[in-house]
């Protein structure tokens, strides 16, 4: 199979959906003219012009208070916030507005909306540029939350978002857009909601999401040469939860860690151990582990800056403690 | 009329900014600095026109292009440099970086990684000072492209009704990050967006720090004197591109070429020549002083250690 990029991926998937329905159309600061910010929508806007590709004004709130107006009335608008930092800036229309007009209406409209946004460290750009904030996404009924690792999860996961007849905020990581990985020339969709094992084992499961998924699979690699048989798996949708794939993996291998980029504190990790304790505490051999982002906001100094998230040294230590229990 | 002290001082900080920058982009290139640097090149006689007229306690906050505001708020050359490279000696001790850059006991109150950040900073430093019934005046500064942000029209509203002491400077590059001013804004002429408040406003040369200096005296006056905020607009230009990416495609190279034939640099030394008040050997020793400054900050940020990894945990509450 051919390989491309994370990013190529990504603007392959809003090409074929812009090519498929001619509602589709994208809003977002520097994504016309620019391409983007990180590139994802490079060449769209020469193939579209300004009516289907809109430089927006940096004006968060609006931009997904226009695409909110916009879905309601016959478009399938998907609209970029540049850095998941800027999500407070049109939190209110997007947990407000776009995530309880449906349900406020009695179910009378639908609201195909897709946002994507980017976060993540790792370009040492300081406290308002390398947040992880999916977690405080997660925190609202009504929307749901993708978060892909790879190339191939990316593309079909975008392409359903847009197909999606509810709003979805997709969550891009600023260290992935480079990374390369086979995606099928055929068009597919992968389904929102399921988790996928990206490597099977049976002494330990590392349940992670985004790019802390390429860190687990490294550290799976390294564990396999001191004989440790270690599971991953990716979640690729954080709303709805797979909590099937999450049991699942919980009886296999009886033992859990999370791995997650956000701070540790009312994070992801705290919502996927819950679900654990809920559905299954009897299938635990031992107390349910995170290794997550520290709690502190994100320093600037690429010393510290890798010290604040996880790294493959800190995910293969937490192995080899709750192995040795 | 210019003195001859004030005119060395004016052209010192404009050329240490200059020279401050170059050097950020070369450390870039070389991957010594990491992560990003929006430089100030080209816009510098807007910080030191604005800066000249301010008192040492009064207040700024400053933008993502934040250099060229704290070098001219008096900042720390070598404290500054270290910060952009996340050293231990750096300004706010590595953590923040060029886009935190902060100095609280100059009263610079920050620059900012979110566009139009500062604008709810300055307009409650203007409050504090006027509940403190201080002679202090906060400068705010922003992009044009901030202007389109909601934030921007609620700090606005805020500062006219109660009549705070913050002078709103609004940097007209033309452009934010790809999108020019008539792209994005629905009024072109962006000081027409302050008389919706009854805040007076004024658009000035921001490639001449003279012009700069005069409508920043005159409103930061106003401030001081209680009659309230007040909007300047200055007209200018970022030489590099937003990020050290950026192929420029949104702008022509004829465009560049014609800010750059009106570089701040060279308008104030050719002006300052021609009306004797610097000669030439005086600009080059300048020129010397600022280039030996800036490799003394590069080398000091170099040698400079990073910040052991306790800080990590550390400064978060008091
Ligand atoms: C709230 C927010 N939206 C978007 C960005 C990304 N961004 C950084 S600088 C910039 C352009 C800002 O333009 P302007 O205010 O004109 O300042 P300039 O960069 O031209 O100095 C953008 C869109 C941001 N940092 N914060
Ligand atoms: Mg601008």
């Amino acid at each position: 199979m051919r390989e491309i990029t994370y990013r190529e991926a990504l603007n392959e998937a809003l090409l074929e959906e812009m090519e498929k329905d001619p509602n589709v159309f994208l809003l977002g600061e520097d994504i016309a003219i620019y391409g983007g910010a990180y590139g994802v929508t490079a060449g769209l806007w020469k193939k579209y012009g300004d009516e289907r590709v809109l430089d927006t004004p940096i004006s968060e709130n609006a931009i997904v208070g226009t695409g909110l107006g916009a879905a309601l009335t016959g478009m399938r608008p998907v609209a970029e916030i540049m850095y998941i930092d800027f999500i407070g800036l049109c939190l209110e229309q997007l947990n407000n507005q776009v995530a309880k007009i449906r349900y406020m209406f009695g179910g009378k409209c639908t609201v195909p909306l897709t946002i994507r946004t980017e976060g993540g460290a790792g370009r040492t750009l300081g406290a308002h540029h390398s947040q992880s904030l999916e977690s405080w996404l997660i925190h609202i009924p009504g929307i749901k939350v993708v978060m892909p690792s790879t190339p191939y999860d990316a593309k079909g996961l975008l392409k359903a978002s847009i197909r999606e007849n509810n709003p979805v905020v997709f969550i891009e990581h600023k260290m992935l857009y480079n990374t390369k990985g086979p995606v099928s020339d055929e068009e597919y969709v992968l389904p929102i909601g399921v988790a996928d094992i990206k490597r099977e084992g049976k002494d330990v499961s590392l349940i992670t999401y985004s790019r802390m998924t390429l860190f687990c699979l490294q550290a799976a690699e390294i564990l396999a040469k001191e004989g440790i048989s270690v599971e991953v798996v990716d979640l690729r949708t954080l709303l709805p939860m797979d909590t099937e794939a999450i049991i699942n993996t919980v009886k296999k291998t009886n033992k859990v860690i999370i791995v997650e980029e956000d701070c540790k504190t009312g994070g992801t990790g705290a919502e996927i151990t819950a679900q654990i304790m809920e559905k299954a505490f009897d299938y635990l051999d031992a107390p349910v582990v995170r290794v997550a982002g520290a709690d502190v906001p994100m320093p600037k100094s690429p010393v510290l800056e890798k010290l604040a998230i996880p790294d493959t040294d800190s995910i293969c230590q937490a192995v080899r403690e709750i192995l040795a229990r | 009329m210019t003195d001859k002290a004030l005119a060395k001082k004016l052209l010192q900080q404009l050329m240490e900014i200059r020279e401050f920058e170059d050097k950020i982009m070369d450390l870039l290139a070389k991957n010594i600095a990491e992560g990003g640097s929006h430089l100030y090149a080209g816009m510098e006689a807007v910080a030191v026109g604005v800066m000249s007229q301010l008192a040492s306690d009064d207040y700024i906050t400053s933008t993502h292009r934040g250099h060229g505001h704290a070098i001219a708020k008096d900042g720390d050359l070598n404290a500054l440099m270290a910060e952009i490279l996340g050293k231990k000696t750096g300004v706010c001790k590595g953590k923040g970086g060029s886009l935190h850059l902060a100095d609280l006991s100059k009263g610079n109150l920050g620059a900012n990684g979110i566009v139009a950040g500062g604008l709810g900073i300055a307009t409650g430093a203007g409050l504090s000072m006027k509940l403190q019934k201080k002679d202090n005046i906060v400068v705010c500064f922003f992009g044009d492209g901030a202007t389109n942000n909601g934030i921007f029209f609620e700090c606005l509203n805020m500062a006219a009704l109660w009549k705070l002491p913050v002078v709103y400077v609004c940097e007209n590059n033309c452009y934010g990050m790809s999108v020019s001013v008539c792209r994005a804004s629905a009024v072109e002429d962006i000081s027409k967006k302050a008389l919706a408040f009854g805040i007076p406003s004024e658009t000035v040369d921001g490639q001449d720090v003279l012009a700069v200096r005069e409508a920043a005296g005159k409103w930061i006056d106003y401030a001081r004197s209680g009659k309230g905020p007040s909007f300047i607009v200055a007209d200018t230009y970022r030489y590099y591109g937003h990020s050290r990416s950026d192929p420029r495609v949104y702008r022509t190279r004829e465009e560049e070429k014609l800010w750059r034939d009106r570089d701040p640099i060279k308008l104030f030394s050719t002006k300052m020549m021609e009306q004797g008040i610097l000669k030439e050997a005086e600009i080059k020793e300048i020129e010397e002083v600022v280039a030996k400054e800036i490799n003394e900050a590069v080398e000091y940020a170099i040698n400079s250690p990073f910040p052991e990894p306790e800080e990590l945990y550390t400064d978060l509450y008091v």
